[in-house]
């Protein structure tokens, strides 16, 4: 489509376009030299700000990325968890909402809905909450896992079951003809097809997991993830703005890993088998999940 | 069980209010900067689009609580000072106009190319292409993507009390949980009664938006 918004410009939109470029440029250039000269005037170019972090010769640089990297453990982990116990249960409960009747999903649905329209900050202070009462002892970190795969869980089954209902009857009806029951059909025949079709759109709901685990610092005082971490260097460092950058740029890398890892299995499914009888759901768009 | 809730429901009401002025504000902005960034990613011109790129990968692939804190930290290093609500509407503005942007753009690829053609047949320029053609077809298809990501954005913005803004339901719950003991879990059943307030209706008006447009299509 972008093609199509201009022609391919002759010479005098050709001209235009590289007068719009260069003023364009200079605008941002310009803006970009105030910025600089913002960061110099308040010394957040200096050097020691920026050495702990990025200089190997410090003395604080091994310990630095060491808690960097204990962090980036824990936020690894609780997404590690709390992504497949998403799938898990986003699966199972996107197969018994479909197995079940007109009435008896009315529960399943009201509760999938409750989750949808919470914010995933207030879930994890509910699962923190009733960790609590079920035993005082539960580490945080198991009520950060409960509240990103409460929500997680929720998104995925509809993403599961909106795979699931794009496929022909067809599927379905073939499988009864031959004697499957119900349950089989569901599990061999439409939960593997919905599942190949969604990955995509599942894969990208796994980066808004990523990203959710940096809820914890703001939930629980003891949850030492990657936020955590960016923190407490800021208040030993006494360097705000460069420990976050650095803290963004590596969930940004995990972040694009993800994607990449999303773009590939959507590029690996519809080369595998161009001849497959059932047409692929087209993968709900990745770009609604903030 | 919901007493505490019940004695402290002009608060409830004052940081709801609060939160819906932080989210209106943040729905204004996202929908503005979303759409200037939409446009720049289709333009003739380079480098906008190479601005366009990098700011939605960027954003997009950082936490919202990261954005936050950067801003509500980083920022007054530089000696530039603002309040914790300026730099919290400034947060999640600046964090949703990534995905508005997505959403828009990904309206205006679905409207069928011979449109944006014919424009161009006719001899009309890439803005008079842009507004008298595809965008208002783009805006149909825009609906469902915009909505889904702005009823998110609503829902973020309970993150943003977080930084101390002060006065939302974030600030209440903790007020009310931490500074004044009330019992935790009947308060946080408050702060999810006024988001599932605003949220449910919402998703539930997007829905019928989307029904009557599929129709029309």
């Amino acid at each position: 489509m972008s093609g199509v918004l201009f022609d391919e410009p002759g010479p005098r939109a050709r001209r235009r376009t590289r007068i719009a470029t260069v003023v364009t440029a200079v605008a941002l250039l310009a803006l970009l030299v105030i910025a600089v000269q913002r960061f110099a005037r308040t010394g957040q170019l200096d050097g020691d700000l920026w050495a702990p972090l990025l200089d190997p010769r410090t003395d604080e640089f091994s310990q630095v990325w060491s808690i960097i990297g204990s962090g980036l453990s824990v936020t690894l982990r609780a997404f590690a968890v709390a992504a497949l116990a998403s799938l898990v249960l986003g699966v199972t409960v996107a197969a018994v909402r479909l197995s079940l009747g007109r009435a008896g999903r009315i529960p399943l649905v009201a509760l999938v809905e409750l989750f949808r329209g919470l914010p995933v900050v207030v879930t994890i202070f509910l699962a923190g909450e009733v960790l609590r009462l079920v035993d005082s002892g539960t580490s945080t970190f198991w009520a950060l896992v409960l509240g990103l795969t409460a929500y997680n869980s929720v998104i995925i089954a509809e993403i599961v079951r909106a795979g699931v209902v794009a496929l022909p009857k067809g599927q379905a009806e073939a499988g009864l003809a031959i004697g499957l029951t119900p349950g089989q059909v569901m599990r061999s025949i439409q939960l593997p097809q919905a599942l190949r079709a969604m990955l995509p759109a599942v894969i990208s709901q796994l980066v808004v997991v990523l990203k959710d685990t940096a809820l914890a610092s703001i939930v629980f005082n003891d949850v030492q993830d990657l936020l955590y971490a960016a923190n407490r260097l800021r208040l030993v460092l006494d360097n705000p703005l460069q420990s976050f950058a650095v803290i963004a740029v590596i969930y940004i890398v995990l972040c694009v890993i993800l994607d990449r890892a999303a773009v590939w299995t959507e590029k690996r499914l519809t080369r595998a088998r161009p001849s497959s009888a059932a047409p692929v759901a087209p993968a709900e768009e990745a770009v609604t999940r903030v | 069980m919901f007493d505490p809730v019940l004695d402290n429901l002009d608060l409830f009401w004052s940081g709801f209010l609060r939160s819906v002025g932080i989210a209106l504000w943040a729905l204004l902005g996202s929908m503005v900067l979303g759409s200037l960034l939409a446009v720049m990613r289709v333009s003739p011109v380079p480098v906008l689009r190479a601005v366009g790129t990098a700011y939605v990968a960027v954003v997009r692939n950082t936490p919202l609580t990261v954005v936050l804190f950067a801003l509500a930290f980083g920022i007054p290093a530089l000696q530039v000072n603002a309040s914790f609500y300026v730099f919290g509407v400034a947060g999640l503005t600046l964090y949703t106009a990534a995905f508005v942007c997505e959403a828009v753009r990904s309206g205006i690829n679905a409207v069928s190319p011979g449109q944006a053609e014919a424009a161009r047949a006719l001899g009309l320029t890439f803005s008079q292409t842009l507004s008298q053609v595809v965008l208002p077809q783009a805006v149909r298809s825009v609906v469902p993507p915009l909505g889904n990501v702005q009823i998110a954005m609503v829902k973020n913005s309970a993150v943003v009390g977080a930084i101390g803004v002060g006065g939302e339901l974030f600030s209440v719950y903790t007020r009310l949980s931490s500074a004044q003991g009330y019992e935790r879990l009947p308060i946080l059943l408050g702060v999810a009664f006024f988001f599932l307030l605003v949220t449910i209706p919402a998703g539930a008006l997007l829905a019928a938006t989307e029904k009557r447009l599929a129709v029309a299509r």
